[in-house]
């Protein structure tokens, strides 16, 4: 009997959570609450560093598989990972104890209630890069939403109701039609296991209603242009931590589900609906790249950054090549990193300040020098400068994408430019210039916390932008085959 | 007569009220003696039905008119229980509006008992009178707080509109008896000859009548008034117990003698389903008494049990039955915290009054959340399997356009409740609510929604006790 390491993994934080749940803790006993959420994270992290070890490169077969029966005679609890899911864990492993460390400056009240919801957020997300069965996967995909809700809803900003409720409408409109397609699929199949599912095939005329179906569920979670609105408020009132989970994870799911499903399950469809992807890809990189650089508040332009961002995530994705979706599945981890590192750089000074608006900075380089230099670095990898892992991302997704299509890359490309001039201002007007508001001056620079977590973003950022062959060979494998795996599919359903 | 021992139940139930309303009389302020004694019967009378009959396929007693099955027994026992329970958490309200009387457990007893004849009727005048029997005590029931203008209100209308469909109902019976010569569901089945459009008006005549009873849109209009006006512990039963027998007789209705029928009435079924489902969750979203909202919302989940029963399967039947369960249990949940939300012996029933709780209340907060989001389907709570189970069986018989419309509509559904959770969590908090429960109040909450939590860990329990419901 092996030891089942995915289900500890999405056991783990919830487990903390219930023992958070029963620490009795007064005012002063913050700290052992922060611990013992940390500790536990901690320890996810690095049971998650072991599971990358054991984690066999040479074959794409599913590893550390668990099946069990859950209702009998319709549904097994299986999980399992391959190349394409095991970084996606590792990311979420990562990012949820720096969001912990980082509650230290910004969550004032309710800690405790605050720690349970973040802990676990981070047992659904995992659960969702794991689970190896529809309705596996629809339950922790939409599970995810209560925590979210409330850590909008509990710890956001002034119109924090007004956000919270659009993130989850929106998203639960979103999701219902895939439930639809899931009880369709088992009906259609006799299973909803993502593994048998593969082998049989889905037939082809039933495909298309059932790719739309999951395309509007990844659609509004990644999000598409033009159901974003959700995001740049959600994002704007979370707090610190929930746009960094929100960031560097949930929308993840979506950029995940588009290649383990969509693609994965209804080849024919994905062929169909490639131009849509296209399409709406391009216009989020290029209309909200230019949203990008009209806004004032800086977590919005980072959110609509995002939306930019996964627009090259979705765009290689669906060129189907290897380029491609190895592009979009490191571009998905630098842009988790990078998201993460920007919400929390503004949450710094936020803090300090408790304003978002560009204009109140300003000539802040020489009071806050260590806070410029790393912002500067997560800067430079937002806009893909060569040598950050933003870089080996997007010129993966571009390289891909020139061959499949000379006019989409050439469009992207410019999305590309763009980018670089709305992270460049930004830069610019917060950190450069003169130094016009005098209340600024008060500003400390970093402390320890901060530069720890900062510097924890910073390292994978540099060393995956020079050699991000550790990542490339973890997923090599998995893509090639799947690939492979998707065009015979694709030749055996046309003929 | 060697089958007495299969109406035992019933028989023990009935002698047993007869017994109570002559202890009561006799003996003064024995409204607590009562009370303790009617749990017990309540207790008895749910172990004999495990125990007599559970283990039945399907006995078929006095000249076909009574039936002991597997459906039945599951659903007796799930009212005996929801009814204990009932009973037992709404003895502090009672005391507070000074209305704890011996009549209200009796009165209780004596609806049970109608929705145990009803349960197990297989002939339309044994349903009819098992119909009766609970409608007349609940009206009792309705008006129970009589000095409060609300609640006699609340009864007259319900009386006067109860009766009104009642009537239908046995209209719908007699033409149904016309054109077949018998009110046996087991001869009518074999009678039938769908040509007659006369008995298709006699159906949609009956479904009028227990849509009427189980509160569907558009024969819902009592609903909101009845269960603002009642007193809260009345309300509470209103929503959970009468709906379990009225489904039961829906189920045997529709599916012994009009199976054959099913193209007649599988549109109306639909019709029902839908506009439950819509409405419930839209109406419900300008509510802003908690009685009322919850009045909505239990319309638009009988919606969801509708839809189950308008597939014409034995999937369909049983997901319906697992459905009603699992949404007793939070119906059950949400009314412990409203009788919780008491200060300076008043009850409050606002959504305002919820504002801040969390606050305060931090541990009834928390129930609330999981109930609340359960109500609205998100996994992994209860709430969620038991749609999940009926748009299965939806979708089998692919019947797309009502799987969507029930879901877009628990999309809708999910902001009113979405609200609730809000005033609960992001609002400003008001003064606390007392905290001295009884100890049942605590129990069936935490219960209830500790079973609502961990539901996901073990759903196919459930599944395989309403399995061998078989009734096609």
């Amino acid at each position: 009997m092996n030891f089942p390491i995915l289900s500890s993994l999405i056991l783990l934080p919830s487990i903390g959570a219930l023992f958070l749940f029963f620490t009795r803790g007064s005012k002063d006993n913050n700290i052992t609450l922060k611990y013992v959420a940390l500790f536990t994270s901690l320890l996810n992290f690095f049971l998650s560093i072991y599971l990358w070890i054991l984690f066999d490169q040479s074959t794409s077969q599913f590893q550390f598989l668990e099946d069990v029966v859950w209702i009998k005679g319709f549904i097994n609890y299986k999980v399992g990972i391959d190349g394409i899911s095991i970084l996606f864990v590792i990311l979420t492993t990562f990012i949820t104890p720096l969001c912990i460390i980082s509650v230290n400056n910004s969550i004032k009240k309710r800690l405790r209630e605050f720690l349970i919801a973040v802990l676990i957020m981070e047992s659904f997300m995992i659960g969702v890069f794991c689970s190896l069965d529809l309705v596996v996967f629809y339950l922790f995909f939409e599970a995810g939403l209560i925590p979210m809700f409330l850590i909008i809803g509990i710890w956001g900003g002034t119109r924090r109701v007004y956000s919270a409720f659009k993130f989850f409408l929106y998203t639960l409109l979103g999701s219902v039609l895939m439930l639809v397609a899931i009880i369709s699929i088992y009906w259609i199949s006799g299973t909803t296991d993502v593994i048998k599912l593969y082998e049989l095939g889905i037939d082809a005329k039933y495909q298309n209603l059932l790719w739309l179906a999951f395309f509007s569920s990844f659609a509004v979670k990644t999000p598409m242009w033009p159901v974003h609105t959700w995001l740049p408020d959600a994002h704007v009132e979370a707090p610190t931590a929930g746009s960094v989970l929100l960031a560097a994870i949930l929308l993840k799911m979506a950029g995940y589900g588009f290649i383990r499903f969509s693609l994965g399950l209804f080849p024919v469809a994905s062929e169909i609906f490639t131009p849509l992807i296209y399409i709406l890809s391009l216009i989020a990189i290029i209309f909200t790249s230019f949203i990008a650089l009209m806004q004032e508040d800086m977590k919005k332009l980072i959110a609509y950054s995002s939306v930019a961002h996964m627009g090259f995530v979705t765009l290689g994705i669906f060129t189907i090549q290897q380029q491609g979706i190895e592009g979009s599945i490191i571009q998905m981890i630098s842009h988790g990193l990078v998201s993460a590192a920007l919400f929390l750089c503004v949450g710094v000074v936020y803090d300090r300040m408790h304003s978002r608006l560009i204009d109140t900075y300003g000539g802040i380089v020489s009071l806050v020098p260590k806070y410029s230099v790393l912002f500067m670095i997560f800067t430079l990898s937002a806009l893909g400068l060569p040598g950050t892992s933003g870089f080996i991302g997007e010129f993966l997704i571009l390289m891909a994408a020139f061959k499949d299509n000379f006019l989409v890359a050439v469009i992207a490309s410019l999305g590309v430019i763009i980018g670089a001039a709305y992270m460049l201002w930004l830069y610019k007007r917060v950190i450069f210039g003169k130094l016009v508001n005098s209340d600024l001056k008060k500003m400390l620079d970093l402390n320890k916390s901060e530069l720890f977590i900062l510097i924890c973003l910073a390292t994978p950022i540099l060393v995956f932008g020079f050699y991000p062959q550790p990542l490339i060979n973890t997923i090599e494998v998995s893509v090639s085959d799947f690939i492979k795996f998707y065009n015979m599919n694709l030749i055996s359903n046309l003929r | 007569m060697n089958n007495l021992e299969l109406i035992l139940p019933e028989i023990f139930l009935s002698l047993s009220i007869m017994f109570l309303l002559i202890l009561g009389v006799f003996k003064k302020d024995s409204s607590k003696l009562i009370q303790n004694l009617s749990l017990i019967v309540l207790l008895i009378t749910a172990v004999i039905t495990f125990n007599e009959t559970l283990g039945i396929e399907e006995i078929l007693l006095f000249n076909d008119s009574i039936i002991i099955d597997y459906l039945s027994s599951f659903m007796k026992i799930v009212t005996l229980l929801a009814a204990f329970l009932v009973l037992v958490i709404s003895s502090n309200y009672l005391r507070t509006y000074k209305i704890f009387k011996i009549e209200y457990p009796i009165l209780i007893l004596s609806s049970v008992l109608g929705m145990l004849v009803m349960i197990s009727s297989n002939d339309l005048i044994v349903f009819y009178m098992g119909l009766e029997l609970q409608s007349l005590a609940l009206y009792v029931l309705a008006t129970f707080n009589r000095d409060q203008l609300k609640s006699s209100e609340a009864g007259l209308k319900y009386f006067v509109l109860s009766a009104l469909s009642s009537g239908l109902l046995l209209y719908g019976c007699s033409l149904i008896y016309g054109f077949t010569g018998s009110t046996n569901f087991n001869f009518i089945a074999n009678q039938l000859n769908s040509n007659e459009y006369a008995l298709t008006f006699g159906i949609v005549f009956i479904l009028v009548g227990l849509a009427f009873k189980i509160s569907a849109v558009p024969f819902h209009m009592w609903a909101p008034d009845v269960y603002e006006g009642s007193p809260t512990s009345v309300t509470l039963f209103f929503t959970m117990v009468p709906k379990i027998a009225a489904l039961t007789v829906f189920i045997r209705f529709l599916y012994v003698p009009f199976l054959n029928l099913i193209d007649q009435w599988q549109m109306i079924l639909i019709f029902l389903s839908i506009a439950s489902m819509l409405f419930g969750s839209i109406a419900a979203i300008g509510q802003t008494n908690l009685k009322r909202l919850i009045a909505y919302s239990s319309i638009g989940h009988v919606g969801y049990a509708l839809a189950g029963l308008a597939t014409g399967t034995n999937d369909g039947i049983q997901s319906s039955v697992i459905y009603i369960t699992i949404y007793i249990l939070m119906n059950l949940g949400f009314f412990s915290c409203l009788l919780m939300m008491k200060r300076n012996n008043e009850y409050y029933e606002y959504l305002e009054d919820l504002s801040g709780l969390s606050k305060n209340h931090p541990l009834l907060s928390l129930s609330l959340l999981i109930i609340l989001f359960s109500l609205a389907g998100i996994p992994p709570l209860a709430g969620f399997f038991a749609k999940f189970y009926i748009f299965k069986s939806v979708l089998e018989q692919s019947m797309y356009f009502l799987a969507i419309v029930g879901l877009l509509s628990t999309v809708v559904a999910a902001f009113y409740y979405l609200r609730i959770i809000k005033i609960i969590y992001f609002d400003k908090e008001k003064e606390k609510y007392d905290t001295d429960h009884s100890f049942w109040l605590k129990f069936s909450l935490i219960a209830s929604t500790l079973l609502i939590l961990v539901y996901f860990i073990f759903p196919s329990q459930l599944i395989e006790a309403v399995s061998r419901i078989n009734i096609i």
